[in-house]
């Protein structure tokens, strides 16, 4: 069957198996490959994609149902050069360490933020609760996103504080 | 947490009570990760490529009566299907394990556990190819299971490995350490005895990307590109060897990035051996990842120890022995990837922190019919066990006496001035303070204000519990007179290259599954010889490109690694002591060192930076007899000693009465790992120690049913913490540094995941102290505490 839809802004047609899962087809049929998959399902949110605007996860998509709908994917998050806060909050803050979660966790910060520009911490940590990384414990993502809510305009913006908070001042001292 | 204290000046740290090489600093991998740009497993896509699926037992033990593969090799877009006939044909149907054992690439006689390999099909995409699996025809003659450890060695048990030549039961092997005629007599003079049973359940590293590899067999050159999720790509290059007949030269083995690995990726698969059958076989890239279920059934599995553990003290708190009969579950195979006279791994550190008079160890080894593997999942060789028994087992001494565990704890650490201190069983711990980061993390918990607050509490009937654990780790194997895999010495080397215009690449033998490698070893150099850490490339996780070493577990990178590097640098250091006094026209003993600069003594004006000498070494400049015309060196680390890294943790929980469900309040975590060298790093790694723990402690289980059905196979099962089951960590550390390793590092990727789930589990059985529990075993869900709060002490998960 034939598909169509909106990546990144660009517009997509392809001839596509029904059957097909939009993880593989962002990641086989486009190439896309910052998009991940980890379990099949539903549990670990590794392939989290934007479908008009809200997080879901492409595992448990059929590419066919995205058909007419506009796609954001971990590589549509920059603005060419110029990175989107929340990428900016994970690496100030510490907010992932092997990578593999990582899209999936940005993607859903960023729509958390379009619709809440100053969540609180709970907040956050309910956005991401349906995504797993085995790496960071969570904490460094939540002050990611905090992060990123704190430098709407990421650290471009003139008048930008530089308030990234050190971790060694977030640690006790003997 | 956001507390600065200064810290007096300790003499003994030197300098090292300091980060190293500029400390907290931006990661120089993250740009590429936050863009999606990483270069995964899975994202290898190589011209023609092939993709590979694995049938997979459905039952945990069965002879093999027939294999039918013709309607699969039928289906549209199939090219192969390989049996284990035809890998007995090439040889290839058995291959050794990292523990001296064999292990099915595919099953030839008897399947051995649930989702054990059975054919592999290769087909020009991935759905073709799992489509297939459905088509191959099976017939199994079903066959009682050995399921329970405690039944494997029974007189009727069936025999599992019966295609060991002269085999008659299951065991594996026995080992012991310490003196058992010296614990013996202590146990019998003390004044209090306690035991208790403590099982470690089997549980599953589970990292985010699953294995997986792309095999690429070029028939013309014999050359084979193998691109694998591995943590020791040169030991698997090795191996790969050894088993395919591939001359070594001919192998290349690519770790690229990697999504987490824990110990989940140590071993040589089947997965791994039949992508490259498959490339061979078909003349074209074989991709094989496998899918969640595959990873949690049939990859290495972390713990299942079953411990009886007995603690003798003097009747005011003076912990005299401890002793332990251990039985291990290693599942069908012994495929435990640990040094060679090590059976069961480092778990002897079981002594802990405590100045004991002796104790004494047994572990028995079983086969059962469940998956093989054992040491995983940030466990440092056992430790997670060893720490789990004897905090545990001080704790409920603590109980017995009617002592505060803090107390008791601190008055049997091992002082300050006993180090290096040799326990009672052959470890000699490098060094250590235990008393000040204990006391800071009672500090930080605010812990005599905790425990009023639990005993208000108790008055009302809420149940809330702290939870201490201070642990002793063991990291950085290891000494190669002593530590070996499969003959190979577990040493580490380094190449450190300065190019002309001073800008620097070192070349390690271990990779990084996210610990941040790319920018903490840069920072070594760093330190060592003064070039900016951005202006310092390290490569690694390819065997083309990096001198031969064993790779990245048991938190060995930063202790050995981190080491040969450190030394490098400090090769290169000396050599550029020679260049520039030739650049200088003077003797190398008349320059002295300034950070990134050999100057005169005495004129501080008149030097030579690392970038001049650099340029210089490569110029026209008349070296000294013996010097090469590079600012290049390698070195190959043996460590002398193992490191000891350590630390306290305090746990705080609320349980709810109504339901047994356990809220993490709070979690206090204070390490020291010696010297640190990016302190954001250290924290992350850390807060993911500490997830492991919490996730151990509640949550993670790989459970059996009495067919051998795996009851974890999926996260449906087998839960992991969310960020919903976590607290905001609350860290701290102290600095003792390690007298052997050249700064004095003593590496942290598993400490929080071996010291945390004693702390857990001490702080739920700390709440639930009034309805008289003792003990419970993990995970600690909502069903077994609300049991256990009924009086039922073994209740199910």
């Amino acid at each position: 069957m034939q598909i169509s839809m909106t990546i990144n802004g660009t517009d997509v047609t392809r001839e596509i198996e029904p059957r097909v899962l939009l993880v593989h087809f962002i990641r086989d049929d486009l190439r896309l490959t910052g998009t991940h998959w980890g379990c099949d399902t539903t549990n670990c949110g590794t392939c989290v994609v934007l479908m008009d605007g809200q997080p879901v996860k492409s595992c448990t998509v059929l590419a066919a149902m995205a058909d007419g709908h506009a796609i954001t994917t971990v590589e549509g998050l920059a603005d060419g050069a110029t990175l989107d806060p929340v990428q900016q909050g994970f690496m100030e803050e510490h907010g992932l360490q092997c990578g593999f979660c990582t899209p999936g966790m940005m993607l859903t910060a960023r729509a958390l933020l379009d619709h809440n520009p100053h969540p609180e911490p709970l907040e956050i940590r309910e956005a991401i609760s349906g995504q797993i990384c085995r790496c960071t414990g969570y904490a460094t993502i939540v002050r990611s996103i905090q992060w990123a809510a704190e430098h709407p305009a990421g650290t471009n913006e003139a008048t930008a504080e530089t308030t990234t908070t050190d971790s060694t001042e977030q640690e006790v001292r003997a | 947490m956001t507390i600065l204290e200064d810290r007096p000046a300790n003499p003994a740290a030197g300098d090292h009570d300091r980060p190293i090489g500029h400390g907290r600093m931006q990661r120089k991998e993250d740009p590429r990760f936050v863009r999606g740009k990483g270069r995964y497993v899975d994202d290898i896509v190589l011209p023609g490529m092939l993709h590979g699926a694995i049938l997979r037992a459905p039952v945990a033990h069965a002879r093999l009566i027939s294999i039918d593969t013709t309607q699969a090799l039928a289906h549209p877009g199939v090219v192969a299907v390989i049996t284990g006939t035809d890998l007995q044909a090439l040889g290839l149907a058995w291959a050794p394990t990292l523990s001296m054992d064999v292990q099915a690439v595919l099953v030839t006689d008897k399947v051995r556990f649930q989702g054990q390999e059975v054919a592999f099909v290769v087909a020009d995409d991935r759905y073709a190819a799992r489509d297939a699996l459905e088509l191959i025809e099976v017939e199994y003659d079903v066959l009682p299971p050995v399921v329970d450890a405690r039944k494997a060695m029974d007189a009727d048990a069936p025999v599992i490995r019966d295609d060991l030549e002269g085999r008659t039961d299951n065991h594996i092997f026995d080992w012991e350490a310490g003196n058992k005629a010296e614990t013996d007599a202590v146990f019998a003079n003390a004044d209090v005895v306690v035991s208790q049973e403590l099982v470690y359940p089997r549980v599953h590293p589970a990292p985010m990307e699953t294995c997986g590899a792309v095999a690429d067999f070029d028939p013309i050159d014999g050359r084979l590109t193998l691109y694998e999720t591995t943590q020791a790509p040169h030991a698997h290059r090795t191996l790969f060897a050894m088993v395919s007949g591939i001359p070594e030269h001919k192998i290349r083995v690519v770790s690229p990035d990697i999504g987490g690995g824990f110990g989940n990726k140590v071993g040589i698969y089947p997965g791994y051996i039949l992508a490259v059958v498959g490339s061979i076989v078909t003349g074209k890239p074989v991709k094989w990842v496998e899918d969640r279920s595959e990873n949690l059934m049939s990859t290495s599995f972390a713990r299942d120890y079953i411990m009886q553990g007995e603690i003798a003290a003097t009747k005011d708190g003076k912990i005299l022995g401890l002793r332990t009969s251990v039985l291990a579950d290693h599942g069908a195979f012994n495929a435990t990837a640990q040094p060679t006279k090590y059976p069961a791994g480092f778990f002897h550190i079981f002594t802990g922190s405590y100045d004991l008079q002796a104790a004494h160890c047994t572990v028995t080894g079983v086969y059962t019919n469940k998956a093989p593997g054992g040491v995983a999942y940030a466990c440092s060789f056992r430790v997670t066990e060893a720490v789990y028994l004897v905090e545990r087992m001080v704790d409920i001494l603590a109980r017995k006496l009617d002592m505060d565990p803090a107390e008791l704890r601190l008055k049997n650490f091992i002082k300050k001035e006993q180090f290096p201190y040799p326990n009672k069983t052959g470890w000699e711990y490098d060094s250590g303070d235990y008393e000040p980061t204990m006391r800071l993390s009672m500090k930080m918990a605010g812990y005599d204000e905790l425990r009023r607050e639990q005993k208000e509490k108790r008055e009302r009937g809420e149940l809330m519990g702290i939870g201490i654990s201070f642990f002793t780790e063991t990291v950085g194997a290891g000494p190669r007179k002593d530590m070996d895999i499969l003959g190979l010495g577990m040493a580490d080397g380094a190449e450190l290259r300065i190019h002309p215009t001073g800008k620097a690449v070192v070349r390690i033998s271990v990779q990084s599954q996210g610990q941040g490698h790319e920018t903490t070893f840069a920072q070594i150099v760093a330190e060592e010889i003064g070039i900016p850490p951005e202006d310092i490339d390290v490569v690694h996780g390819d065997t083309d490109q990096t001198p031969f070493g064993l790779g990245t577990y048991g938190s060995r990178s930063t202790p050995v690694s981190g080491a040969a590097v450190a030394l490098v640098a400090r090769k290169v250091r000396e050599k550029a002591r020679f260049i520039a006094a030739a650049m200088l026209e003077t003797r190398p003993e008349d320059l002295e060192w300034e950070k990134g600069r050999w100057f005169v003594k005495g004129d501080p004006s008149v030097g030579k930076t690392m970038a001049e000498i650099a340029m210089g070494a490569h110029g026209t400049v008349a070296l000294p007899e013996g010097i090469d015309g590079n600012l290049d060196a390698e070195v190959t680390y043996d460590p002398p000693n193992l490191t000891f890294p350590f630390g306290a943790y305090i746990c705080v929980v609320d349980i709810d009465p109504g339901t047994g469900h356990v809220k993490v309040r709070r979690f206090i975590a204070v390490d020291d790992c010696g010297t640190r060298i990016n302190p954001m790093i250290i924290e992350g790694q850390i807060h993911g120690g500490l997830t492991d723990g919490v996730g151990m402690a509640l949550m993670e289980i790989i459970e059996f049913d009495q067919e051998g059905n795996c009851l974890g196979g999926s996260f449906m099962d087998y839960l992991i913490p969310t960020a919903m089951e976590v607290p905001d960590w609350e860290t701290g550390f102290t600095v003792t540094p390690s007298p052997h390793h050249p700064i004095g590092a003593k590496g942290v990727g598993e400490s929080a995941t071996v010291g945390s789930p004693p702390a857990v589990v001490n702080a739920v059985v700390d709440a639930l102290a009034p309805f008289g529990v003792v003990h419970m075993d993990m995970p600690c869900t909502p069903a077994r505490v609300w049991e256990a709060m009924q009086g039922r002490t073994r209740p199910p998960v």
